[in-house]
């Protein structure tokens, strides 16, 4: 448990994807079965325990600590977690035993409510402060490393030569401690057999187009759809040698999200795997982005969301059609097969997304500064773009340069003031790269600036250096790592910031809240007193 | 004799009336007793300094020769009379030359142990509890939540990402007199000899530990050093130096930092730390309480830190104790630690 204990701890200040990926191979590599395979469940999350609350653990280190050091120490370290195993007093006699990983799972699945509290003592008198805050997470559920799944499926793969996506591939037939993966990704062993009916199919991405793409390609050769702002998913089904049904809903990583929509399983009624937009449709129009969000990252889902909030699949590719995969296929025959399923399921839940009809370029630059009166209607609010597809393209995995190109709507841009400023991580710790910039509204005393977000790229790095220059010199407060700056009217700096959209927010004291905000341009010529005002972003809400 | 006749706090810092001198002050004094060369500790002018030896020399390195009027050099054990106070030093094991003062008087024996950690340390003198009526102690790492790992684990830590990410550079911040030495050795006796590159502001004082005898390996200068030689390199740097534009010369580094501060999370995340060192040159908790409860003290003053927690332990155990409330104290340990420039042989 120790060394699992220690990986947790390396990665939870490690902010980069490949460090991350690096450090559990290492992991991997160099812990035994079952050890890591259960270290792979926990980080995949594949793991879950009953009996194990938070309720607990307070109540062990009651029993165990002076209640006021205890209080005085929590109140310095603020998490309850993390100062029960900081201050965890070791009883003198206890045995010097320091349990396993694999130990701790199976008697987190198998103790009682009775039982627990004493063997997690017992634990915790074995560990050290890392490992007993690395226990302590695992019970209450909050890892919170920052490695999703498929960053710790890529690291086992990394062991050997196979993909993440083959791992992906035949993950769905495995179960902890995974030691057939293991086996087989470091080449002594067969690859695991899947049984899994309805697999997850590594998704094809999208290059951004430049306006210098356009001369290279033929129009005829293309076909257009519209890019709705929603979540890529990838519905599949099919039937088991069980004769079990399986119907699941994946994220564009592979992340299994059925379980928050259940209201799509019953849509979901073909054998094969569909690719498209999941959106939020009512009355028949699909909301914008911001409502679809009330729907994400929720682990259950109540009657009451399911109906407020009807999720919707819009279809753009069919990938396998019964037994048969059809990603060699050139995508109008894909197109044409996913037409004719999409026809026979008639379902509400599920329909195409249509084709954008275009002659030559010109006719699409027009669609796409106005998708409503371009057959978008009044789903143009949901539109963020136009998709480009090579009509005799297959359906490859990853990000294939040429086949398919997205051409994003121009962003909305405000003048911002930059308020404050933060250190960056690794490359950037030595600059002040995250930037909170706000915008005038009407105080108690005139105008004042209010945040109304922050964003942390769009530089370019010769642009970084002339604004951590400028935090620098015009530093007016300190806070730890963050950098107060001047901002009056007269003087500081305007931040030129595109977005994607607004969303109302009870979170920010501006009430809004930004999508995907970046710098666009540093405004040196502007005098901050002319920046933009609040009412203008509010303006956009309605 | 009362305990406040021969020791008492005062503005400038710990006073004592019978002697006439004072214990690490904060201001200029006609005559003072150092207890360790921190710069919190340890300022420039004062008439006239008592201090070891080695408390005296980093003195000198930091401040230049002139830093007092006049100096006595005291070895442990050794005892002078100051005004009828007999005063003597005696090891803290906090960092080179670092030492207790006793004070005695008509009987009364004060221990006033400056900043102290009762753990192992190749790079200074261990810690010597001292019996005594009253105990003045630091209070850094007063709360339970402060236990210090062994350091030879810590070190573990940092040398196993190294042979991970061999084409990053490790930044270790530390402080430049004490904590930088100390993960040198620390280092070496991990078996890690490849070259150990420092910031300007350590070399002085780092020769300084060579000088005294201890073996540091090769401990090379960033500035002149050619790039390339830091991939898979550590480099020691104060921690102020760590987030400026010193720092930029290296290639997708990797920020360490040591310090028993680094235990608690969110200060290791305040500060941007992605591989938190916890090693410290103060006592923890088990060492605060262990140290005090072997002088046989009867009273227990605690200068600065946590000093609630620690007034409430000794409480608990039917020891008098108080909180001093001294302030201008523990700052090196925060923000103060010596920016470029500010020690001598500092500028790349």
């Amino acid at each position: 448990m120790n060394r699992f204990a220690a990986l947790l701890d390396r990665m939870s200040y490690e902010a980069g994807r490949n460090a991350k990926i690096r450090l559990m191979a290492d992991y991997f590599r160099t812990t035994p079965d079952p050890e890591r395979g259960f270290a792979l469940a926990a980080l995949t999350g594949a793991l879950s325990f009953a009996n194990a609350k938070p309720g607990v653990v307070r109540a062990l280190i009651m029993e165990r600590a002076d209640p006021v050091l205890f209080e005085m120490s929590y109140d310095y370290v603020g998490d309850l977690s993390e100062t029960v195993a900081l201050m965890w007093p070791r009883l003198e006699d206890a045995p010097a035993h320091v349990p396993l990983l694999s130990e701790i799972v199976h008697g987190l699945s198998t103790l009682s409510r009775s039982t627990l509290p004493r063997r997690l003592a017992d634990w915790l008198d074995g560990l050290d402060e890392t490992g007993r805050w690395a226990l302590l997470k695992l019970i209450t559920g909050a890892m919170r490393v920052g490695a999703s799944a498929r960053l710790a499926k890529t690291a086992v793969a990394s062991l050997g030569s196979v993909t993440p996506d083959e791992v992906e591939l035949v993950w769905p037939g495995l179960a902890p401690p995974y030691e057939a993966l293991f086996a087989w990704v470091e080449g002594h062993g067969p690859r695991p057999e899947t049984s899994n009916p309805a697999p997850f199919r590594p998704v094809m991405l999208a290059h951004a187009i430049e306006e210098a793409n356009f001369a290279d390609l033929n129009p005829g050769d293309f076909s257009a759809e519209w890019k709705w702002d929603g979540i890529r998913v990838q519905a599949v089904a099919g039937t088991g040698p069980d004769g079990m049904r399986a119907v699941r809903l994946y994220s564009r990583t592979g992340e299994d999200i059925s379980e928050a929509f259940p209201d799509l399983a019953d849509a979901i009624a073909f054998d094969g795997a569909m690719d498209g937009e999941l959106l939020i449709v009512r009355a028949g129009r699909v909301e914008p982005f911001n409502v679809l969000q009330q729907r994400l990252n929720r682990k259950t889902v109540t009657v009451k969301m399911l109906a407020e909030f009807p999720a919707h699949i819009r279809a753009y590719d069919l990938l396998v059609e019964g037994g048969e995969d059809l990603r060699a296929l050139p995508f109008t025959a894909r197109r044409a097969r996913l037409e004719a399923l999409v026809g026979r399921l008639s379902s509400p839940r599920i329909d195409l997304s249509p084709l954008v009809p275009f002659a030559v370029w010109d006719d699409l630059t027009r669609a796409r500064a106005d998708p409503a009166s371009a057959g978008a209607g009044p789903d143009a609010e949901a539109v963020e773009g136009v998709m480009i597809k090579r009509a005799d393209s297959p359906y490859l995995p990853g990000r294939p340069k040429g086949p398919w190109w997205k051409w994003k709507r121009d962003p909305h841009t405000v003048d911002a003031v930059l308020m404050y400023a933060q250190r960056g991580h690794g490359k950037r710790s030595s600059f002040y790269s995250d930037y909170t910039f706000g915008v005038w509204t009407e105080g108690e005393e005139g105008d004042v600036l209010v945040p109304v977000g922050k964003a942390y790229f769009g530089f370019t790095d010769e642009e970084l250096k002339l604004i951590d220059a400028f935090v620098r010199r015009a530093t007016i407060n300190r806070f730890g790592p963050v950098r107060e700056v001047v901002h009056e009217k007269d003087e500081g700096l305007v931040l030129e910031v595109a977005f994607e959209g607004l969303a109302r927010s009870t979170r920010h004291r501006s009430g809004i809240a930004m999508r995907f905000p970046r710098i666009a341009r540093l405004r040196w010529d502007k005098p901050p007193g002319e920046a933009d005002r609040l009412e203008t972003l509010e303006a956009l809400l309605r | 004799m009362r305990p406040e006749d021969l020791l008492c706090p005062s503005p400038k810092g710990l006073y004592s009336p019978a002697g006439d001198f004072y214990v690490d002050p904060t201001r200029a004094v006609p005559r003072a007793v150092i207890t360790h060369g921190h710069s919190d500790h340890a300022r420039a002018g004062h008439a006239h300094v008592l201090a070891t030896r080695q408390t005296l020399d980093l003195m000198a390195i930091r401040y230049g020769e002139g830093f007092a009027g006049a100096t006595q050099a005291l070895a442990y054990g050794e005892a002078v009379v100051i005004n009828g106070v007999r005063v003597s030093l005696h090891p803290a094991g906090h960092v080179l030359g670092s030492a207790q003062v006793r004070l005695e008087k008509d009987g009364l024996v004060i221990v006033v142990s400056g900043d102290y950690k009762d753990a192992a340390d190749p790079t200074c003198t261990p810690f010597e509890p001292v019996r005594c009526h009253v105990f003045v102690s630091e209070a850094t790492f007063g709360l339970p939540v402060f236990h210090h790992p062994p350091a030879a684990a810590e070190t573990e830590k940092l040398l196993a990402s190294v042979r991970i990410f061999p084409e990053r550079t490790h930044i270790v911040g530390a402080y430049s007199l004490g904590k930088a030495q100390r993960m040198m050795a620390l280092m070496r006796a991990a078996g890690h000899d490849a070259p150990i590159y420092v910031h300007g502001a350590l070399t002085a004082i780092t020769d300084y530990y060579g000088a005294q005898g201890l073996a540091l390996g090769d401990i090379l200068p960033v500035k002149g050093t050619d790039k390339a030689a830091f991939a898979g390199a550590v480099v020691i740097a104060p921690p102020s130096s760590m987030t400026d534009i010193w720092a930029r010369r290296f290639a997708d580094p990797i920020t360490c930092f040591a310090s028993g501060w680094m235990r608690v999370r969110a200060r290791a995340r305040q500060r941007g730390v992605e591989l938190p060192l916890v090693v410290s040159d103060h006592a923890d908790w088990d060492g605060l309480c262990a140290s005090i409860q072997a002088t046989g003290c009867e009273e227990l003053w605690v200068t600065h830190g946590a000093e609630d927690a620690l007034v409430h332990w000794a409480q608990t155990r039917q020891l008098r104790a108080r909180p001093l409330h001294m302030v201008g104290y523990g700052e090196e340990d925060e923000e103060a630690a010596p920016t470029e420039g500010a020690a001598p042989g500092a500028a790349p």
